[in-house]
Protein backbone atom coordinates (compact mmCIF):
# COMPACT_ATOMS: atom_id res chain seq x y z
CA UNK A 1 0.00 0.00 0.00
CA UNK A 2 1.93 3.33 -1.14
CA UNK A 3 0.60 6.05 1.27
CA UNK A 4 1.92 9.08 -0.26
CA UNK A 5 -0.30 8.40 -3.32
CA UNK A 6 -2.85 7.86 -1.21
CA UNK A 7 -2.64 10.77 0.54
CA UNK A 8 -2.14 12.10 -3.00
CA UNK A 9 -5.27 11.80 -3.63
CA UNK A 10 -6.77 13.88 -1.07
CA UNK A 11 -6.70 17.65 -1.54
CA UNK A 12 -7.55 18.95 1.73
CA UNK A 13 -4.56 16.91 3.42
CA UNK A 14 -2.05 19.51 2.10
CA UNK A 15 -4.49 22.35 3.63
CA UNK A 16 -3.08 24.19 6.55
CA UNK A 17 -4.52 25.35 9.63
CA UNK A 18 -3.83 27.71 12.09
CA UNK A 19 -0.18 27.81 9.62
CA UNK A 20 0.28 23.69 10.67
CA UNK A 21 -0.11 20.93 8.13
CA UNK A 22 -3.59 20.13 9.03
CA UNK A 23 -3.66 16.38 10.74
CA UNK A 24 -7.04 14.61 10.37
CA UNK A 25 -7.81 12.85 12.92
CA UNK A 26 -11.76 13.12 12.94
CA UNK A 27 -12.79 10.41 10.14
CA UNK A 28 -15.35 8.80 12.98
CA UNK A 29 -17.22 12.28 12.37
CA UNK A 30 -16.61 12.14 8.85
CA UNK A 31 -13.85 11.24 6.48
CA UNK A 32 -12.39 13.10 3.88
CA UNK A 33 -13.09 12.67 0.27
CA UNK A 34 -10.59 11.12 -2.32
CA UNK A 35 -10.07 13.31 -5.85
CA UNK A 36 -11.82 10.84 -7.94
CA UNK A 37 -15.17 11.35 -5.53
CA UNK A 38 -14.68 15.16 -6.12
CA UNK A 39 -14.28 15.03 -9.75
CA UNK A 40 -17.39 12.51 -9.94
CA UNK A 41 -19.78 15.25 -8.57
CA UNK A 42 -18.42 17.83 -10.93
CA UNK A 43 -18.33 16.01 -13.74
CA UNK A 44 -21.71 14.87 -13.47
CA UNK A 45 -22.87 18.31 -12.40
CA UNK A 46 -21.46 19.67 -15.53
CA UNK A 47 -22.28 17.13 -18.15
CA UNK A 48 -24.54 14.82 -17.28
CA UNK A 49 -27.12 16.04 -14.35
CA UNK A 50 -30.19 15.16 -14.80
CA UNK A 51 -33.03 13.99 -12.68
CA UNK A 52 -33.60 10.28 -12.98
CA UNK A 53 -36.06 7.84 -12.99
CA UNK A 54 -38.89 10.38 -14.70
CA UNK A 55 -38.04 11.81 -17.57
CA UNK A 56 -37.12 9.46 -20.67
CA UNK A 57 -34.31 12.07 -22.44
CA UNK A 58 -31.54 10.37 -23.04
CA UNK A 59 -29.44 12.22 -20.03
CA UNK A 60 -32.11 11.23 -18.21
CA UNK A 61 -31.62 7.51 -18.68
CA UNK A 62 -27.53 8.14 -18.20
CA UNK A 63 -28.11 9.52 -15.11
CA UNK A 64 -30.63 6.85 -14.15
CA UNK A 65 -27.99 3.77 -15.16
CA UNK A 66 -25.29 5.81 -13.39
CA UNK A 67 -27.06 5.71 -10.04
CA UNK A 68 -28.51 2.36 -10.55
CA UNK A 69 -24.49 1.49 -11.60
CA UNK A 70 -24.03 2.59 -7.50
CA UNK A 71 -26.77 0.67 -6.30
CA UNK A 72 -24.86 -2.61 -7.60
CA UNK A 73 -21.75 -1.65 -6.66
CA UNK A 74 -22.92 -1.01 -2.86
CA UNK A 75 -24.70 -4.86 -3.24
CA UNK A 76 -21.36 -6.17 -3.80
CA UNK A 77 -19.07 -4.00 -1.79
CA UNK A 78 -21.86 -5.37 1.12
CA UNK A 79 -22.23 -8.92 -0.71
CA UNK A 80 -26.01 -8.62 -0.76
CA UNK A 81 -28.22 -11.13 -2.38
CA UNK A 82 -29.97 -8.11 -5.07
CA UNK A 83 -29.94 -4.89 -5.16
CA UNK A 84 -33.53 -4.56 -4.24
CA UNK A 85 -32.10 -4.68 -0.86
CA UNK A 86 -30.51 -1.37 -1.63
CA UNK A 87 -32.54 1.70 -0.63
CA UNK A 88 -30.78 4.83 -0.67
CA UNK A 89 -31.47 7.40 2.08
CA UNK A 90 -30.39 10.43 3.34
CA UNK A 91 -27.56 9.36 6.20
CA UNK A 92 -27.40 6.29 8.73
CA UNK A 93 -29.79 8.15 11.00
CA UNK A 94 -32.23 8.24 8.44
CA UNK A 95 -32.39 4.61 7.20
CA UNK A 96 -32.11 3.21 11.11
CA UNK A 97 -35.04 5.65 11.65
CA UNK A 98 -36.98 4.27 7.98
CA UNK A 99 -36.63 0.86 9.79
CA UNK A 100 -37.78 1.75 13.52
CA UNK A 101 -40.94 3.48 12.17
CA UNK A 102 -42.29 1.28 9.66
CA UNK A 103 -41.46 -1.72 11.95
CA UNK A 104 -42.39 -0.27 14.73
CA UNK A 105 -45.78 0.14 12.65
CA UNK A 106 -46.13 -3.14 11.71
CA UNK A 107 -45.11 -5.04 14.96
CA UNK A 108 -44.45 -3.21 18.14
CA UNK A 109 -47.23 -2.80 20.46
CA UNK A 110 -47.24 -1.78 24.05
CA UNK A 111 -45.11 -3.60 26.31
CA UNK A 112 -43.11 -5.32 23.52
CA UNK A 113 -39.19 -4.90 23.93
CA UNK A 114 -36.50 -3.75 22.09
CA UNK A 115 -33.38 -4.67 22.83
CA UNK A 116 -29.77 -2.14 22.30
CA UNK A 117 -26.92 -2.07 23.93
CA UNK A 118 -25.51 0.75 26.10
CA UNK A 119 -22.75 1.11 23.46
CA UNK A 120 -25.18 3.00 20.81
CA UNK A 121 -25.05 6.40 19.12
CA UNK A 122 -28.26 8.24 20.19
CA UNK A 123 -29.07 7.64 16.27
CA UNK A 124 -29.41 3.76 17.43
CA UNK A 125 -31.63 4.72 20.36
CA UNK A 126 -33.82 7.86 19.58
CA UNK A 127 -35.57 6.19 16.76
CA UNK A 128 -36.93 3.29 19.26
CA UNK A 129 -37.35 5.60 22.13
CA UNK A 130 -39.61 7.39 19.64
CA UNK A 131 -42.00 3.38 19.96
CA UNK A 132 -41.61 3.86 23.29
CA UNK A 133 -43.34 6.82 23.57
CA UNK A 134 -46.26 6.66 20.90
CA UNK A 135 -46.67 2.69 20.98
CA UNK A 136 -45.20 1.96 24.65
CA UNK A 137 -42.21 0.13 23.70
CA UNK A 138 -40.03 -0.88 26.53
CA UNK A 139 -36.25 -0.38 25.95
CA UNK A 140 -33.95 -2.55 27.20
CA UNK A 141 -29.86 -1.63 27.07
CA UNK A 142 -27.60 -4.54 27.19
CA UNK A 143 -24.83 -4.12 29.56
CA UNK A 144 -21.26 -3.58 28.93
CA UNK A 145 -18.13 -4.14 30.77
CA UNK A 146 -14.62 -1.68 31.90
CA UNK A 147 -13.67 -2.90 28.61
CA UNK A 148 -16.13 -1.70 25.83
CA UNK A 149 -17.37 -4.98 25.30
CA UNK A 150 -20.92 -6.09 25.35
CA UNK A 151 -21.86 -9.00 27.81
CA UNK A 152 -22.98 -11.68 26.09
CA UNK A 153 -24.22 -13.61 28.78
CA UNK A 154 -26.66 -10.54 30.10
CA UNK A 155 -27.52 -9.93 26.72
CA UNK A 156 -29.15 -13.64 26.12
CA UNK A 157 -30.68 -13.03 28.91
CA UNK A 158 -32.23 -9.41 28.36
CA UNK A 159 -33.76 -11.32 25.37
CA UNK A 160 -37.40 -12.39 26.25
CA UNK A 161 -40.54 -13.52 24.51
CA UNK A 162 -41.68 -10.05 24.19
CA UNK A 163 -38.30 -8.95 22.58
CA UNK A 164 -39.52 -7.82 18.69
CA UNK A 165 -35.91 -6.39 17.74
CA UNK A 166 -32.22 -6.43 18.11
CA UNK A 167 -30.28 -3.12 17.44
CA UNK A 168 -26.50 -2.53 17.89
CA UNK A 169 -23.83 -1.19 16.51
CA UNK A 170 -20.95 -3.13 14.39
CA UNK A 171 -18.45 -0.66 15.92
CA UNK A 172 -18.32 1.76 18.69
CA UNK A 173 -17.70 5.35 17.76
CA UNK A 174 -15.84 5.92 20.96
CA UNK A 175 -14.15 2.83 22.53
CA UNK A 176 -14.05 1.17 18.80
CA UNK A 177 -15.24 -1.94 19.99
CA UNK A 178 -16.16 -4.36 17.10
CA UNK A 179 -18.88 -5.88 18.49
CA UNK A 180 -19.84 -10.16 17.24
CA UNK A 181 -22.82 -9.15 15.03
CA UNK A 182 -21.99 -12.98 13.82
CA UNK A 183 -22.90 -14.03 17.62
CA UNK A 184 -25.70 -11.87 18.12
CA UNK A 185 -27.45 -12.40 15.08
CA UNK A 186 -27.52 -16.86 16.06
CA UNK A 187 -28.91 -16.01 19.24
CA UNK A 188 -31.10 -13.48 17.55
CA UNK A 189 -32.24 -16.48 14.77
CA UNK A 190 -33.13 -19.02 17.47
CA UNK A 191 -35.79 -16.71 18.89
CA UNK A 192 -36.91 -15.35 15.36
CA UNK A 193 -36.29 -11.93 16.08
CA UNK A 194 -34.71 -9.48 13.36
CA UNK A 195 -31.32 -7.45 13.94
CA UNK A 196 -30.52 -4.49 12.76
CA UNK A 197 -26.68 -3.21 12.65
CA UNK A 198 -25.95 0.16 12.48
CA UNK A 199 -22.57 0.49 10.24
CA UNK A 200 -21.49 3.60 10.28
CA UNK A 201 -18.38 2.80 11.77
CA UNK A 202 -17.79 -0.60 10.09
CA UNK A 203 -17.97 0.73 6.88
CA UNK A 204 -15.18 2.15 6.45
CA UNK A 205 -12.97 0.40 8.77
CA UNK A 206 -13.70 -3.14 7.89
CA UNK A 207 -15.13 -5.85 5.53
CA UNK A 208 -19.18 -6.21 5.14
CA UNK A 209 -20.66 -9.22 4.22
CA UNK A 210 -24.47 -9.39 5.51
CA UNK A 211 -24.91 -12.30 3.85
CA UNK A 212 -22.55 -14.20 6.16
CA UNK A 213 -23.79 -11.81 8.91
CA UNK A 214 -27.17 -12.82 8.19
CA UNK A 215 -28.47 -9.37 9.73
CA UNK A 216 -32.01 -8.26 8.73
CA UNK A 217 -31.09 -4.73 8.33
CA UNK A 218 -27.67 -2.71 8.29
CA UNK A 219 -27.14 1.33 8.05
CA UNK A 220 -24.41 3.28 6.65
CA UNK A 221 -23.51 6.88 6.19
CA UNK A 222 -21.53 7.57 2.87
CA UNK A 223 -19.48 10.36 4.28
CA UNK A 224 -18.10 8.15 6.61
CA UNK A 225 -17.01 6.10 3.88
CA UNK A 226 -15.07 8.31 1.89
CA UNK A 227 -18.03 9.39 0.09
CA UNK A 228 -20.14 12.65 -0.59
CA UNK A 229 -22.91 13.72 2.46
CA UNK A 230 -26.29 13.51 1.84
CA UNK A 231 -26.41 9.98 1.15
CA UNK A 232 -27.14 6.87 3.09
CA UNK A 233 -27.92 3.07 3.18
CA UNK A 234 -29.80 0.85 4.09
CA UNK A 235 -29.55 -2.49 3.39
CA UNK A 236 -32.57 -5.02 4.28
CA UNK A 237 -33.73 -8.71 3.74
CA UNK A 238 -36.11 -8.58 0.54
CA UNK A 239 -38.53 -10.02 2.79
CA UNK A 240 -38.96 -7.17 5.17
CA UNK A 241 -39.07 -4.36 2.39
CA UNK A 242 -42.09 -6.50 0.60
CA UNK A 243 -43.61 -7.01 3.81
CA UNK A 244 -42.80 -3.65 5.66
CA UNK A 245 -45.22 -0.12 4.91
CA UNK A 246 -44.21 2.22 2.82
CA UNK A 247 -42.14 5.21 4.79
CA UNK A 248 -42.18 8.85 3.02
CA UNK A 249 -44.65 9.41 0.62
CA UNK A 250 -44.45 10.94 -2.65
CA UNK A 251 -43.14 10.89 -6.43
CA UNK A 252 -41.58 8.29 -7.42
CA UNK A 253 -42.34 5.86 -4.76
CA UNK A 254 -45.87 5.06 -5.84
CA UNK A 255 -47.23 2.71 -9.18
CA UNK A 256 -50.56 4.07 -9.62
CA UNK A 257 -52.88 7.28 -7.82
CA UNK A 258 -56.19 7.24 -7.83
CA UNK A 259 -58.06 9.50 -5.76
CA UNK A 260 -59.29 6.03 -3.14
CA UNK A 261 -56.55 4.45 -3.82
CA UNK A 262 -52.74 3.99 -4.36
CA UNK A 263 -50.41 0.94 -4.91
CA UNK A 264 -46.87 1.45 -4.13
CA UNK A 265 -43.79 1.33 -6.95
CA UNK A 266 -42.03 -2.43 -6.37
CA UNK A 267 -38.48 -2.47 -5.05
CA UNK A 268 -36.38 -0.45 -4.25
CA UNK A 269 -38.48 2.52 -5.21
CA UNK A 270 -41.04 1.73 -3.05
CA UNK A 271 -38.48 3.83 -0.22
CA UNK A 272 -37.13 6.10 -2.43
CA UNK A 273 -40.08 8.80 -2.42
CA UNK A 274 -38.79 12.41 -3.58
CA UNK A 275 -35.78 13.10 -5.53
CA UNK A 276 -32.62 11.59 -4.78
CA UNK A 277 -29.20 13.15 -4.34
CA UNK A 278 -28.24 12.10 -7.27
CA UNK A 279 -25.11 13.14 -8.13
CA UNK A 280 -24.04 12.00 -4.85
CA UNK A 281 -24.76 8.55 -5.00
CA UNK A 282 -23.39 8.28 -8.52
CA UNK A 283 -20.33 9.81 -6.71
CA UNK A 284 -20.14 6.99 -3.89
CA UNK A 285 -19.54 4.83 -6.75
CA UNK A 286 -16.15 6.27 -6.89
CA UNK A 287 -15.96 5.92 -3.22
CA UNK A 288 -16.09 2.13 -3.34
CA UNK A 289 -13.82 1.79 -6.18
CA UNK A 290 -11.53 4.24 -4.19
CA UNK A 291 -11.72 1.64 -1.46
CA UNK A 292 -11.55 -1.51 -3.81
CA UNK A 293 -8.30 0.14 -5.32
CA UNK A 294 -6.34 -0.26 -1.95
CA UNK A 295 -8.07 -3.21 -1.28
CA UNK A 296 -9.98 -4.06 1.93
CA UNK A 297 -7.39 -5.90 3.58
CA UNK A 298 -4.92 -3.21 3.25
CA UNK A 299 -6.81 -0.93 4.74
CA UNK A 300 -7.61 -2.90 7.77
CA UNK A 301 -3.64 -3.95 7.87
CA UNK A 302 -2.90 -0.23 7.82
CA UNK A 303 -5.51 0.55 10.04
CA UNK A 304 -4.51 -1.65 13.16
CA UNK A 305 -0.85 -0.80 13.01
CA UNK A 306 -1.61 2.48 12.99
CA UNK A 307 -4.05 1.89 15.75
CA UNK A 308 -1.84 -0.04 17.86
CA UNK A 309 0.81 2.44 17.16
CA UNK A 310 -1.78 4.80 18.91
CA UNK A 311 -2.50 3.02 21.71
CA UNK A 312 1.24 2.68 22.89
CA UNK A 313 2.70 6.44 22.14
CA UNK A 314 -0.67 7.66 23.96
CA UNK A 315 -0.25 5.01 26.76
CA UNK A 316 3.33 6.34 27.41
CA UNK A 317 2.24 10.30 28.26
CA UNK A 318 1.77 10.52 32.10
CA UNK A 319 -1.93 10.87 32.85
CA UNK A 320 -3.26 9.57 29.87
CA UNK A 321 -6.20 7.22 29.97
CA UNK A 322 -7.50 5.25 26.98
CA UNK A 323 -11.61 4.66 26.90
CA UNK A 324 -12.06 1.08 27.01
CA UNK A 325 -10.15 -2.02 26.06
CA UNK A 326 -12.29 -3.98 24.09
CA UNK A 327 -11.41 -7.62 22.52
CA UNK A 328 -10.95 -6.27 19.05
CA UNK A 329 -10.32 -2.73 18.17
CA UNK A 330 -10.86 -0.99 14.88
CA UNK A 331 -9.34 3.03 14.74
CA UNK A 332 -11.53 4.58 17.02
CA UNK A 333 -9.58 5.92 20.23
CA UNK A 334 -10.84 7.95 22.52
CA UNK A 335 -9.03 9.33 25.75
CA UNK A 336 -8.62 11.35 28.53
CA UNK A 337 -5.90 13.63 29.85
CA UNK A 338 -6.28 14.18 33.90
CA UNK A 339 -6.58 17.18 34.63
CA UNK A 340 -7.48 18.67 31.22
CA UNK A 341 -10.74 18.70 30.03
CA UNK A 342 -11.64 17.07 26.19
CA UNK A 343 -12.26 20.80 24.96
CA UNK A 344 -9.52 22.29 26.23
CA UNK A 345 -7.36 19.47 24.40
CA UNK A 346 -9.35 19.74 21.81
CA UNK A 347 -9.12 23.44 21.15
CA UNK A 348 -5.26 23.38 22.42
CA UNK A 349 -3.85 20.78 19.50
CA UNK A 350 -6.14 22.48 16.91
CA UNK A 351 -3.57 25.50 17.03
CA UNK A 352 -0.94 22.54 16.15
CA UNK A 353 -3.18 21.85 12.99
CA UNK A 354 -4.68 18.57 14.96
CA UNK A 355 -8.53 17.99 14.53
CA UNK A 356 -9.85 15.32 16.60
CA UNK A 357 -13.40 15.70 18.57
CA UNK A 358 -14.15 16.28 21.77
CA UNK A 359 -17.31 15.82 23.88
CA UNK A 360 -20.08 12.98 23.99
CA UNK A 361 -19.93 11.56 20.12
CA UNK A 362 -23.34 11.24 20.64
CA UNK A 363 -23.12 8.52 23.57
CA UNK A 364 -24.35 9.91 26.23
CA UNK A 365 -25.44 6.31 27.65
CA UNK A 366 -22.31 5.54 27.01
CA UNK A 367 -20.29 7.91 28.95
CA UNK A 368 -22.96 7.93 31.86
CA UNK A 369 -22.16 3.98 32.29
CA UNK A 370 -18.26 4.81 32.02
CA UNK A 371 -18.68 7.95 34.77
CA UNK A 372 -17.34 10.23 31.99
CA UNK A 373 -19.01 13.58 31.13
CA UNK A 374 -16.65 14.10 28.27
CA UNK A 375 -13.84 12.08 25.86
CA UNK A 376 -11.72 13.25 23.14
CA UNK A 377 -11.21 11.27 20.00
CA UNK A 378 -8.68 10.10 17.84
CA UNK A 379 -9.88 8.50 14.85
CA UNK A 380 -8.33 7.41 11.72
CA UNK A 381 -8.86 6.74 8.13
CA UNK A 382 -6.67 4.75 5.12
CA UNK A 383 -4.86 8.23 4.68
CA UNK A 384 -3.25 8.46 8.74
CA UNK A 385 0.21 8.13 8.72
CA UNK A 386 2.45 7.40 12.08
CA UNK A 387 3.52 11.26 11.57
CA UNK A 388 0.29 12.07 12.39
CA UNK A 389 -0.40 10.52 15.73
CA UNK A 390 3.52 11.76 16.53
CA UNK A 391 2.17 15.34 16.37
CA UNK A 392 -1.18 14.28 18.08
CA UNK A 393 1.29 12.95 21.12
CA UNK A 394 3.14 16.38 20.57
CA UNK A 395 0.65 18.57 20.93
CA UNK A 396 -0.90 16.47 23.48
CA UNK A 397 2.02 17.20 25.71
CA UNK A 398 1.76 20.71 24.39
CA UNK A 399 -1.57 20.68 26.89
CA UNK A 400 -0.15 19.13 29.79
CA UNK A 401 2.60 21.86 29.49
CA UNK A 402 0.19 24.99 29.35
CA UNK A 403 -1.73 23.58 32.37
CA UNK A 404 1.51 22.35 33.98
CA UNK A 405 0.62 19.02 34.68
CA UNK A 406 4.23 16.71 35.73
CA UNK B 1 -5.20 33.79 17.37
CA UNK B 2 -2.97 32.99 20.91
CA UNK B 3 -3.58 30.38 23.04
CA UNK B 4 -1.75 32.10 26.07
CA UNK B 5 -4.34 34.69 25.43
CA UNK B 6 -7.41 32.09 25.90
CA UNK B 7 -5.79 30.33 28.40
CA UNK B 8 -4.49 32.79 30.78
CA UNK B 9 -2.63 32.26 34.38
CA UNK B 10 -5.76 33.32 36.05
CA UNK B 11 -7.93 31.13 33.74
CA UNK B 12 -5.37 28.39 34.35
CA UNK B 13 -5.54 28.93 38.09
CA UNK B 14 -9.26 28.97 38.43
CA UNK B 15 -9.96 26.12 36.38
CA UNK B 16 -7.98 24.27 38.70
CA UNK B 17 -8.91 25.50 42.20
CA UNK B 18 -12.13 27.10 41.34
CA UNK B 19 -13.86 29.43 44.03
CA UNK B 20 -17.17 29.07 46.03
CA UNK B 21 -17.72 25.49 44.60
CA UNK B 22 -20.62 23.78 46.73
CA UNK B 23 -23.84 24.32 47.43
CA UNK B 24 -24.29 27.39 49.86
CA UNK B 25 -26.41 27.33 52.85
CA UNK B 26 -29.83 28.46 52.74
CA UNK B 27 -29.92 29.01 49.45
CA UNK B 28 -32.70 30.82 48.10
CA UNK B 29 -32.68 30.72 44.50
CA UNK B 30 -30.69 28.03 42.29
CA UNK B 31 -31.08 26.94 38.58
CA UNK B 32 -29.21 24.32 36.20
CA UNK B 33 -27.68 24.83 33.29
CA UNK B 34 -25.83 22.90 30.75
CA UNK B 35 -24.42 22.81 26.81
CA UNK B 36 -25.75 19.93 25.31
CA UNK B 37 -22.80 19.90 22.67
CA UNK B 38 -19.88 19.44 25.43
CA UNK B 39 -21.83 18.08 28.39
CA UNK B 40 -21.05 21.01 30.66
CA UNK B 41 -23.43 20.76 33.60
CA UNK B 42 -23.41 24.05 36.30
CA UNK B 43 -25.94 24.17 39.17
CA UNK B 44 -25.85 28.12 40.67
CA UNK B 45 -26.80 27.99 44.43
CA UNK B 46 -27.83 32.48 44.94
CA UNK B 47 -28.67 33.72 48.61
CA UNK B 48 -30.62 36.69 48.40
CA UNK B 49 -30.68 38.85 51.59
CA UNK B 50 -34.03 41.12 52.73
CA UNK B 51 -32.34 43.95 50.98
CA UNK B 52 -32.00 42.17 47.40
CA UNK B 53 -28.09 41.95 47.64
CA UNK B 54 -26.12 38.67 46.28
CA UNK B 55 -25.13 37.33 49.88
CA UNK B 56 -23.98 34.37 48.93
CA UNK B 57 -23.04 32.46 45.40
CA UNK B 58 -21.84 28.67 44.66
CA UNK B 59 -21.85 26.30 41.99
CA UNK B 60 -21.41 23.06 41.23
CA UNK B 61 -20.93 21.18 37.92
CA UNK B 62 -18.26 19.74 35.55
CA UNK B 63 -16.68 21.16 32.58
CA UNK B 64 -13.49 22.43 30.77
CA UNK B 65 -10.96 25.36 31.91
CA UNK B 66 -12.83 27.74 30.38
CA UNK B 67 -16.32 27.15 31.92
CA UNK B 68 -14.74 26.69 35.25
CA UNK B 69 -12.57 29.43 35.61
CA UNK B 70 -15.32 31.56 34.27
CA UNK B 71 -18.20 30.50 36.42
CA UNK B 72 -15.50 30.54 39.62
CA UNK B 73 -14.71 34.58 38.41
CA UNK B 74 -18.45 35.05 38.22
CA UNK B 75 -18.98 34.03 41.43
CA UNK B 76 -16.14 36.52 42.92
CA UNK B 77 -17.62 39.59 41.29
CA UNK B 78 -21.34 38.88 41.93
CA UNK B 79 -21.05 38.16 45.78
CA UNK B 80 -22.22 41.62 47.78
CA UNK B 81 -23.70 43.02 44.77
CA UNK B 82 -27.44 44.34 44.26
CA UNK B 83 -29.63 41.89 42.61
CA UNK B 84 -29.62 45.24 39.74
CA UNK B 85 -25.71 45.53 39.63
CA UNK B 86 -25.72 41.46 39.10
CA UNK B 87 -27.96 41.70 35.98
CA UNK B 88 -25.60 44.40 34.95
CA UNK B 89 -22.68 42.71 35.08
CA UNK B 90 -24.04 39.92 33.21
CA UNK B 91 -25.08 42.01 30.42
CA UNK B 92 -21.09 43.66 30.60
CA UNK B 93 -19.60 40.15 30.95
CA UNK B 94 -21.87 38.81 27.77
CA UNK B 95 -21.45 42.08 25.37
CA UNK B 96 -17.36 41.47 26.18
CA UNK B 97 -17.71 38.05 25.33
CA UNK B 98 -19.66 38.22 21.99
CA UNK B 99 -18.95 41.94 20.63
CA UNK B 100 -15.79 42.32 22.52
CA UNK B 101 -16.61 45.74 24.58
CA UNK B 102 -14.30 46.69 26.96
CA UNK B 103 -15.12 46.32 30.69
CA UNK B 104 -16.10 49.72 31.71
CA UNK B 105 -18.44 48.92 35.03
CA UNK B 106 -18.24 51.38 38.32
CA UNK B 107 -18.84 48.58 40.35
CA UNK B 108 -15.45 46.87 39.47
CA UNK B 109 -12.32 47.91 41.08
CA UNK B 110 -9.19 47.09 38.65
CA UNK B 111 -8.45 43.47 39.77
CA UNK B 112 -11.87 43.04 39.66
CA UNK B 113 -11.90 44.33 35.60
CA UNK B 114 -8.83 42.44 34.73
CA UNK B 115 -10.09 39.50 36.16
CA UNK B 116 -12.80 39.75 34.00
CA UNK B 117 -11.44 40.66 30.98
CA UNK B 118 -8.98 37.21 31.67
CA UNK B 119 -12.46 35.99 30.16
CA UNK B 120 -12.33 38.21 26.77
CA UNK B 121 -9.90 35.97 24.86
CA UNK B 122 -12.45 33.53 24.54
CA UNK B 123 -14.24 35.75 21.75
CA UNK B 124 -11.74 34.56 19.00
CA UNK B 125 -12.48 30.64 19.77
CA UNK B 126 -16.82 31.09 18.51
CA UNK B 127 -16.58 27.29 19.65
CA UNK B 128 -15.46 28.24 22.55
CA UNK B 129 -17.64 31.43 23.52
CA UNK B 130 -20.92 29.07 24.97
CA UNK B 131 -18.29 26.97 27.31
CA UNK B 132 -17.88 31.06 28.92
CA UNK B 133 -21.21 32.13 29.35
CA UNK B 134 -23.38 29.04 30.37
CA UNK B 135 -22.94 29.99 33.75
CA UNK B 136 -23.85 33.61 33.59
CA UNK B 137 -26.95 32.62 31.68
CA UNK B 138 -27.24 29.73 34.16
CA UNK B 139 -27.65 32.71 36.79
CA UNK B 140 -29.50 35.54 35.10
CA UNK B 141 -32.30 31.80 35.32
CA UNK B 142 -31.55 32.04 39.21
CA UNK B 143 -32.12 35.44 39.88
CA UNK B 144 -35.10 35.43 37.32
CA UNK B 145 -36.74 31.80 39.02
CA UNK B 146 -36.76 30.29 36.00
CA UNK B 147 -37.36 26.53 36.42
CA UNK B 148 -36.16 25.36 32.63
CA UNK B 149 -32.40 24.60 32.71
CA UNK B 150 -30.39 26.55 30.80
CA UNK B 151 -29.69 25.75 27.16
CA UNK B 152 -26.18 27.21 25.68
CA UNK B 153 -27.78 26.07 21.87
CA UNK B 154 -30.65 28.06 22.66
CA UNK B 155 -29.69 31.07 23.88
CA UNK B 156 -26.40 32.23 22.34
C1 LIG C 1 -22.09 4.50 15.38
C2 LIG C 1 -22.80 5.62 14.66
N1 LIG C 1 -24.09 5.49 14.38
C3 LIG C 1 -24.78 6.45 13.74
C4 LIG C 1 -24.18 7.63 13.36
C5 LIG C 1 -24.99 8.67 12.67
O1 LIG C 1 -24.52 8.96 11.42
P1 LIG C 1 -25.20 10.09 10.53
O2 LIG C 1 -25.19 11.32 11.36
O3 LIG C 1 -24.37 10.17 9.33
O4 LIG C 1 -26.59 9.60 10.24
C6 LIG C 1 -22.82 7.81 13.65
C7 LIG C 1 -22.15 9.08 13.27
O5 LIG C 1 -21.59 9.78 14.05
C8 LIG C 1 -22.12 6.79 14.31
O6 LIG C 1 -20.83 6.93 14.62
Amino acid sequence: MDINSIRSQFPILSKKINGKQLVYLDSSNSSQKPLNVLNSLDYFYKNEFSNIGRSIHSLAVNATNKFEETRISVKNFINANSKEEIIFTKNATESINLIATTFGQMSIKKGDEILITELEHHSNYVPWHYLRETRGAIIKFAPINDDGDIIIEKFKELITSKTKIIAVTHLSNVTGTIVPIKEIVEIARKKNIPVLVDGCQSAPHIKIDVKDLDCDFYAISCHKVYGPTGVGILYAKKKWLEKLPPYNGGGGMISEVNKNQITYAPLPEKYEAGTMPTAEVVAFNESIKFMQSIGIDNIIKHENELTNYTLEKLKKINSVNIVGNPRNKAGVISFTIKGIHPHDISTIVDEEGVAIRAGHHCCQILHKRLNLNATARASIGVYNTKEDIDVLCDAIKNCRKIFELK
Amino acid sequence: MDLKQLYQDIILEHGKSPRNFGICNEYTHEAKGHNPLCGDQVEVYLKLNKESKVENLTFKGSGCAISIASTSIMTELVKGKSIEKAKKLVVDFLNMIKNGTIIKSDELDEDQKTKMMSLSGVKQYPMRVKCATLAWHTLTSAMEGNKEKVNTEVLD
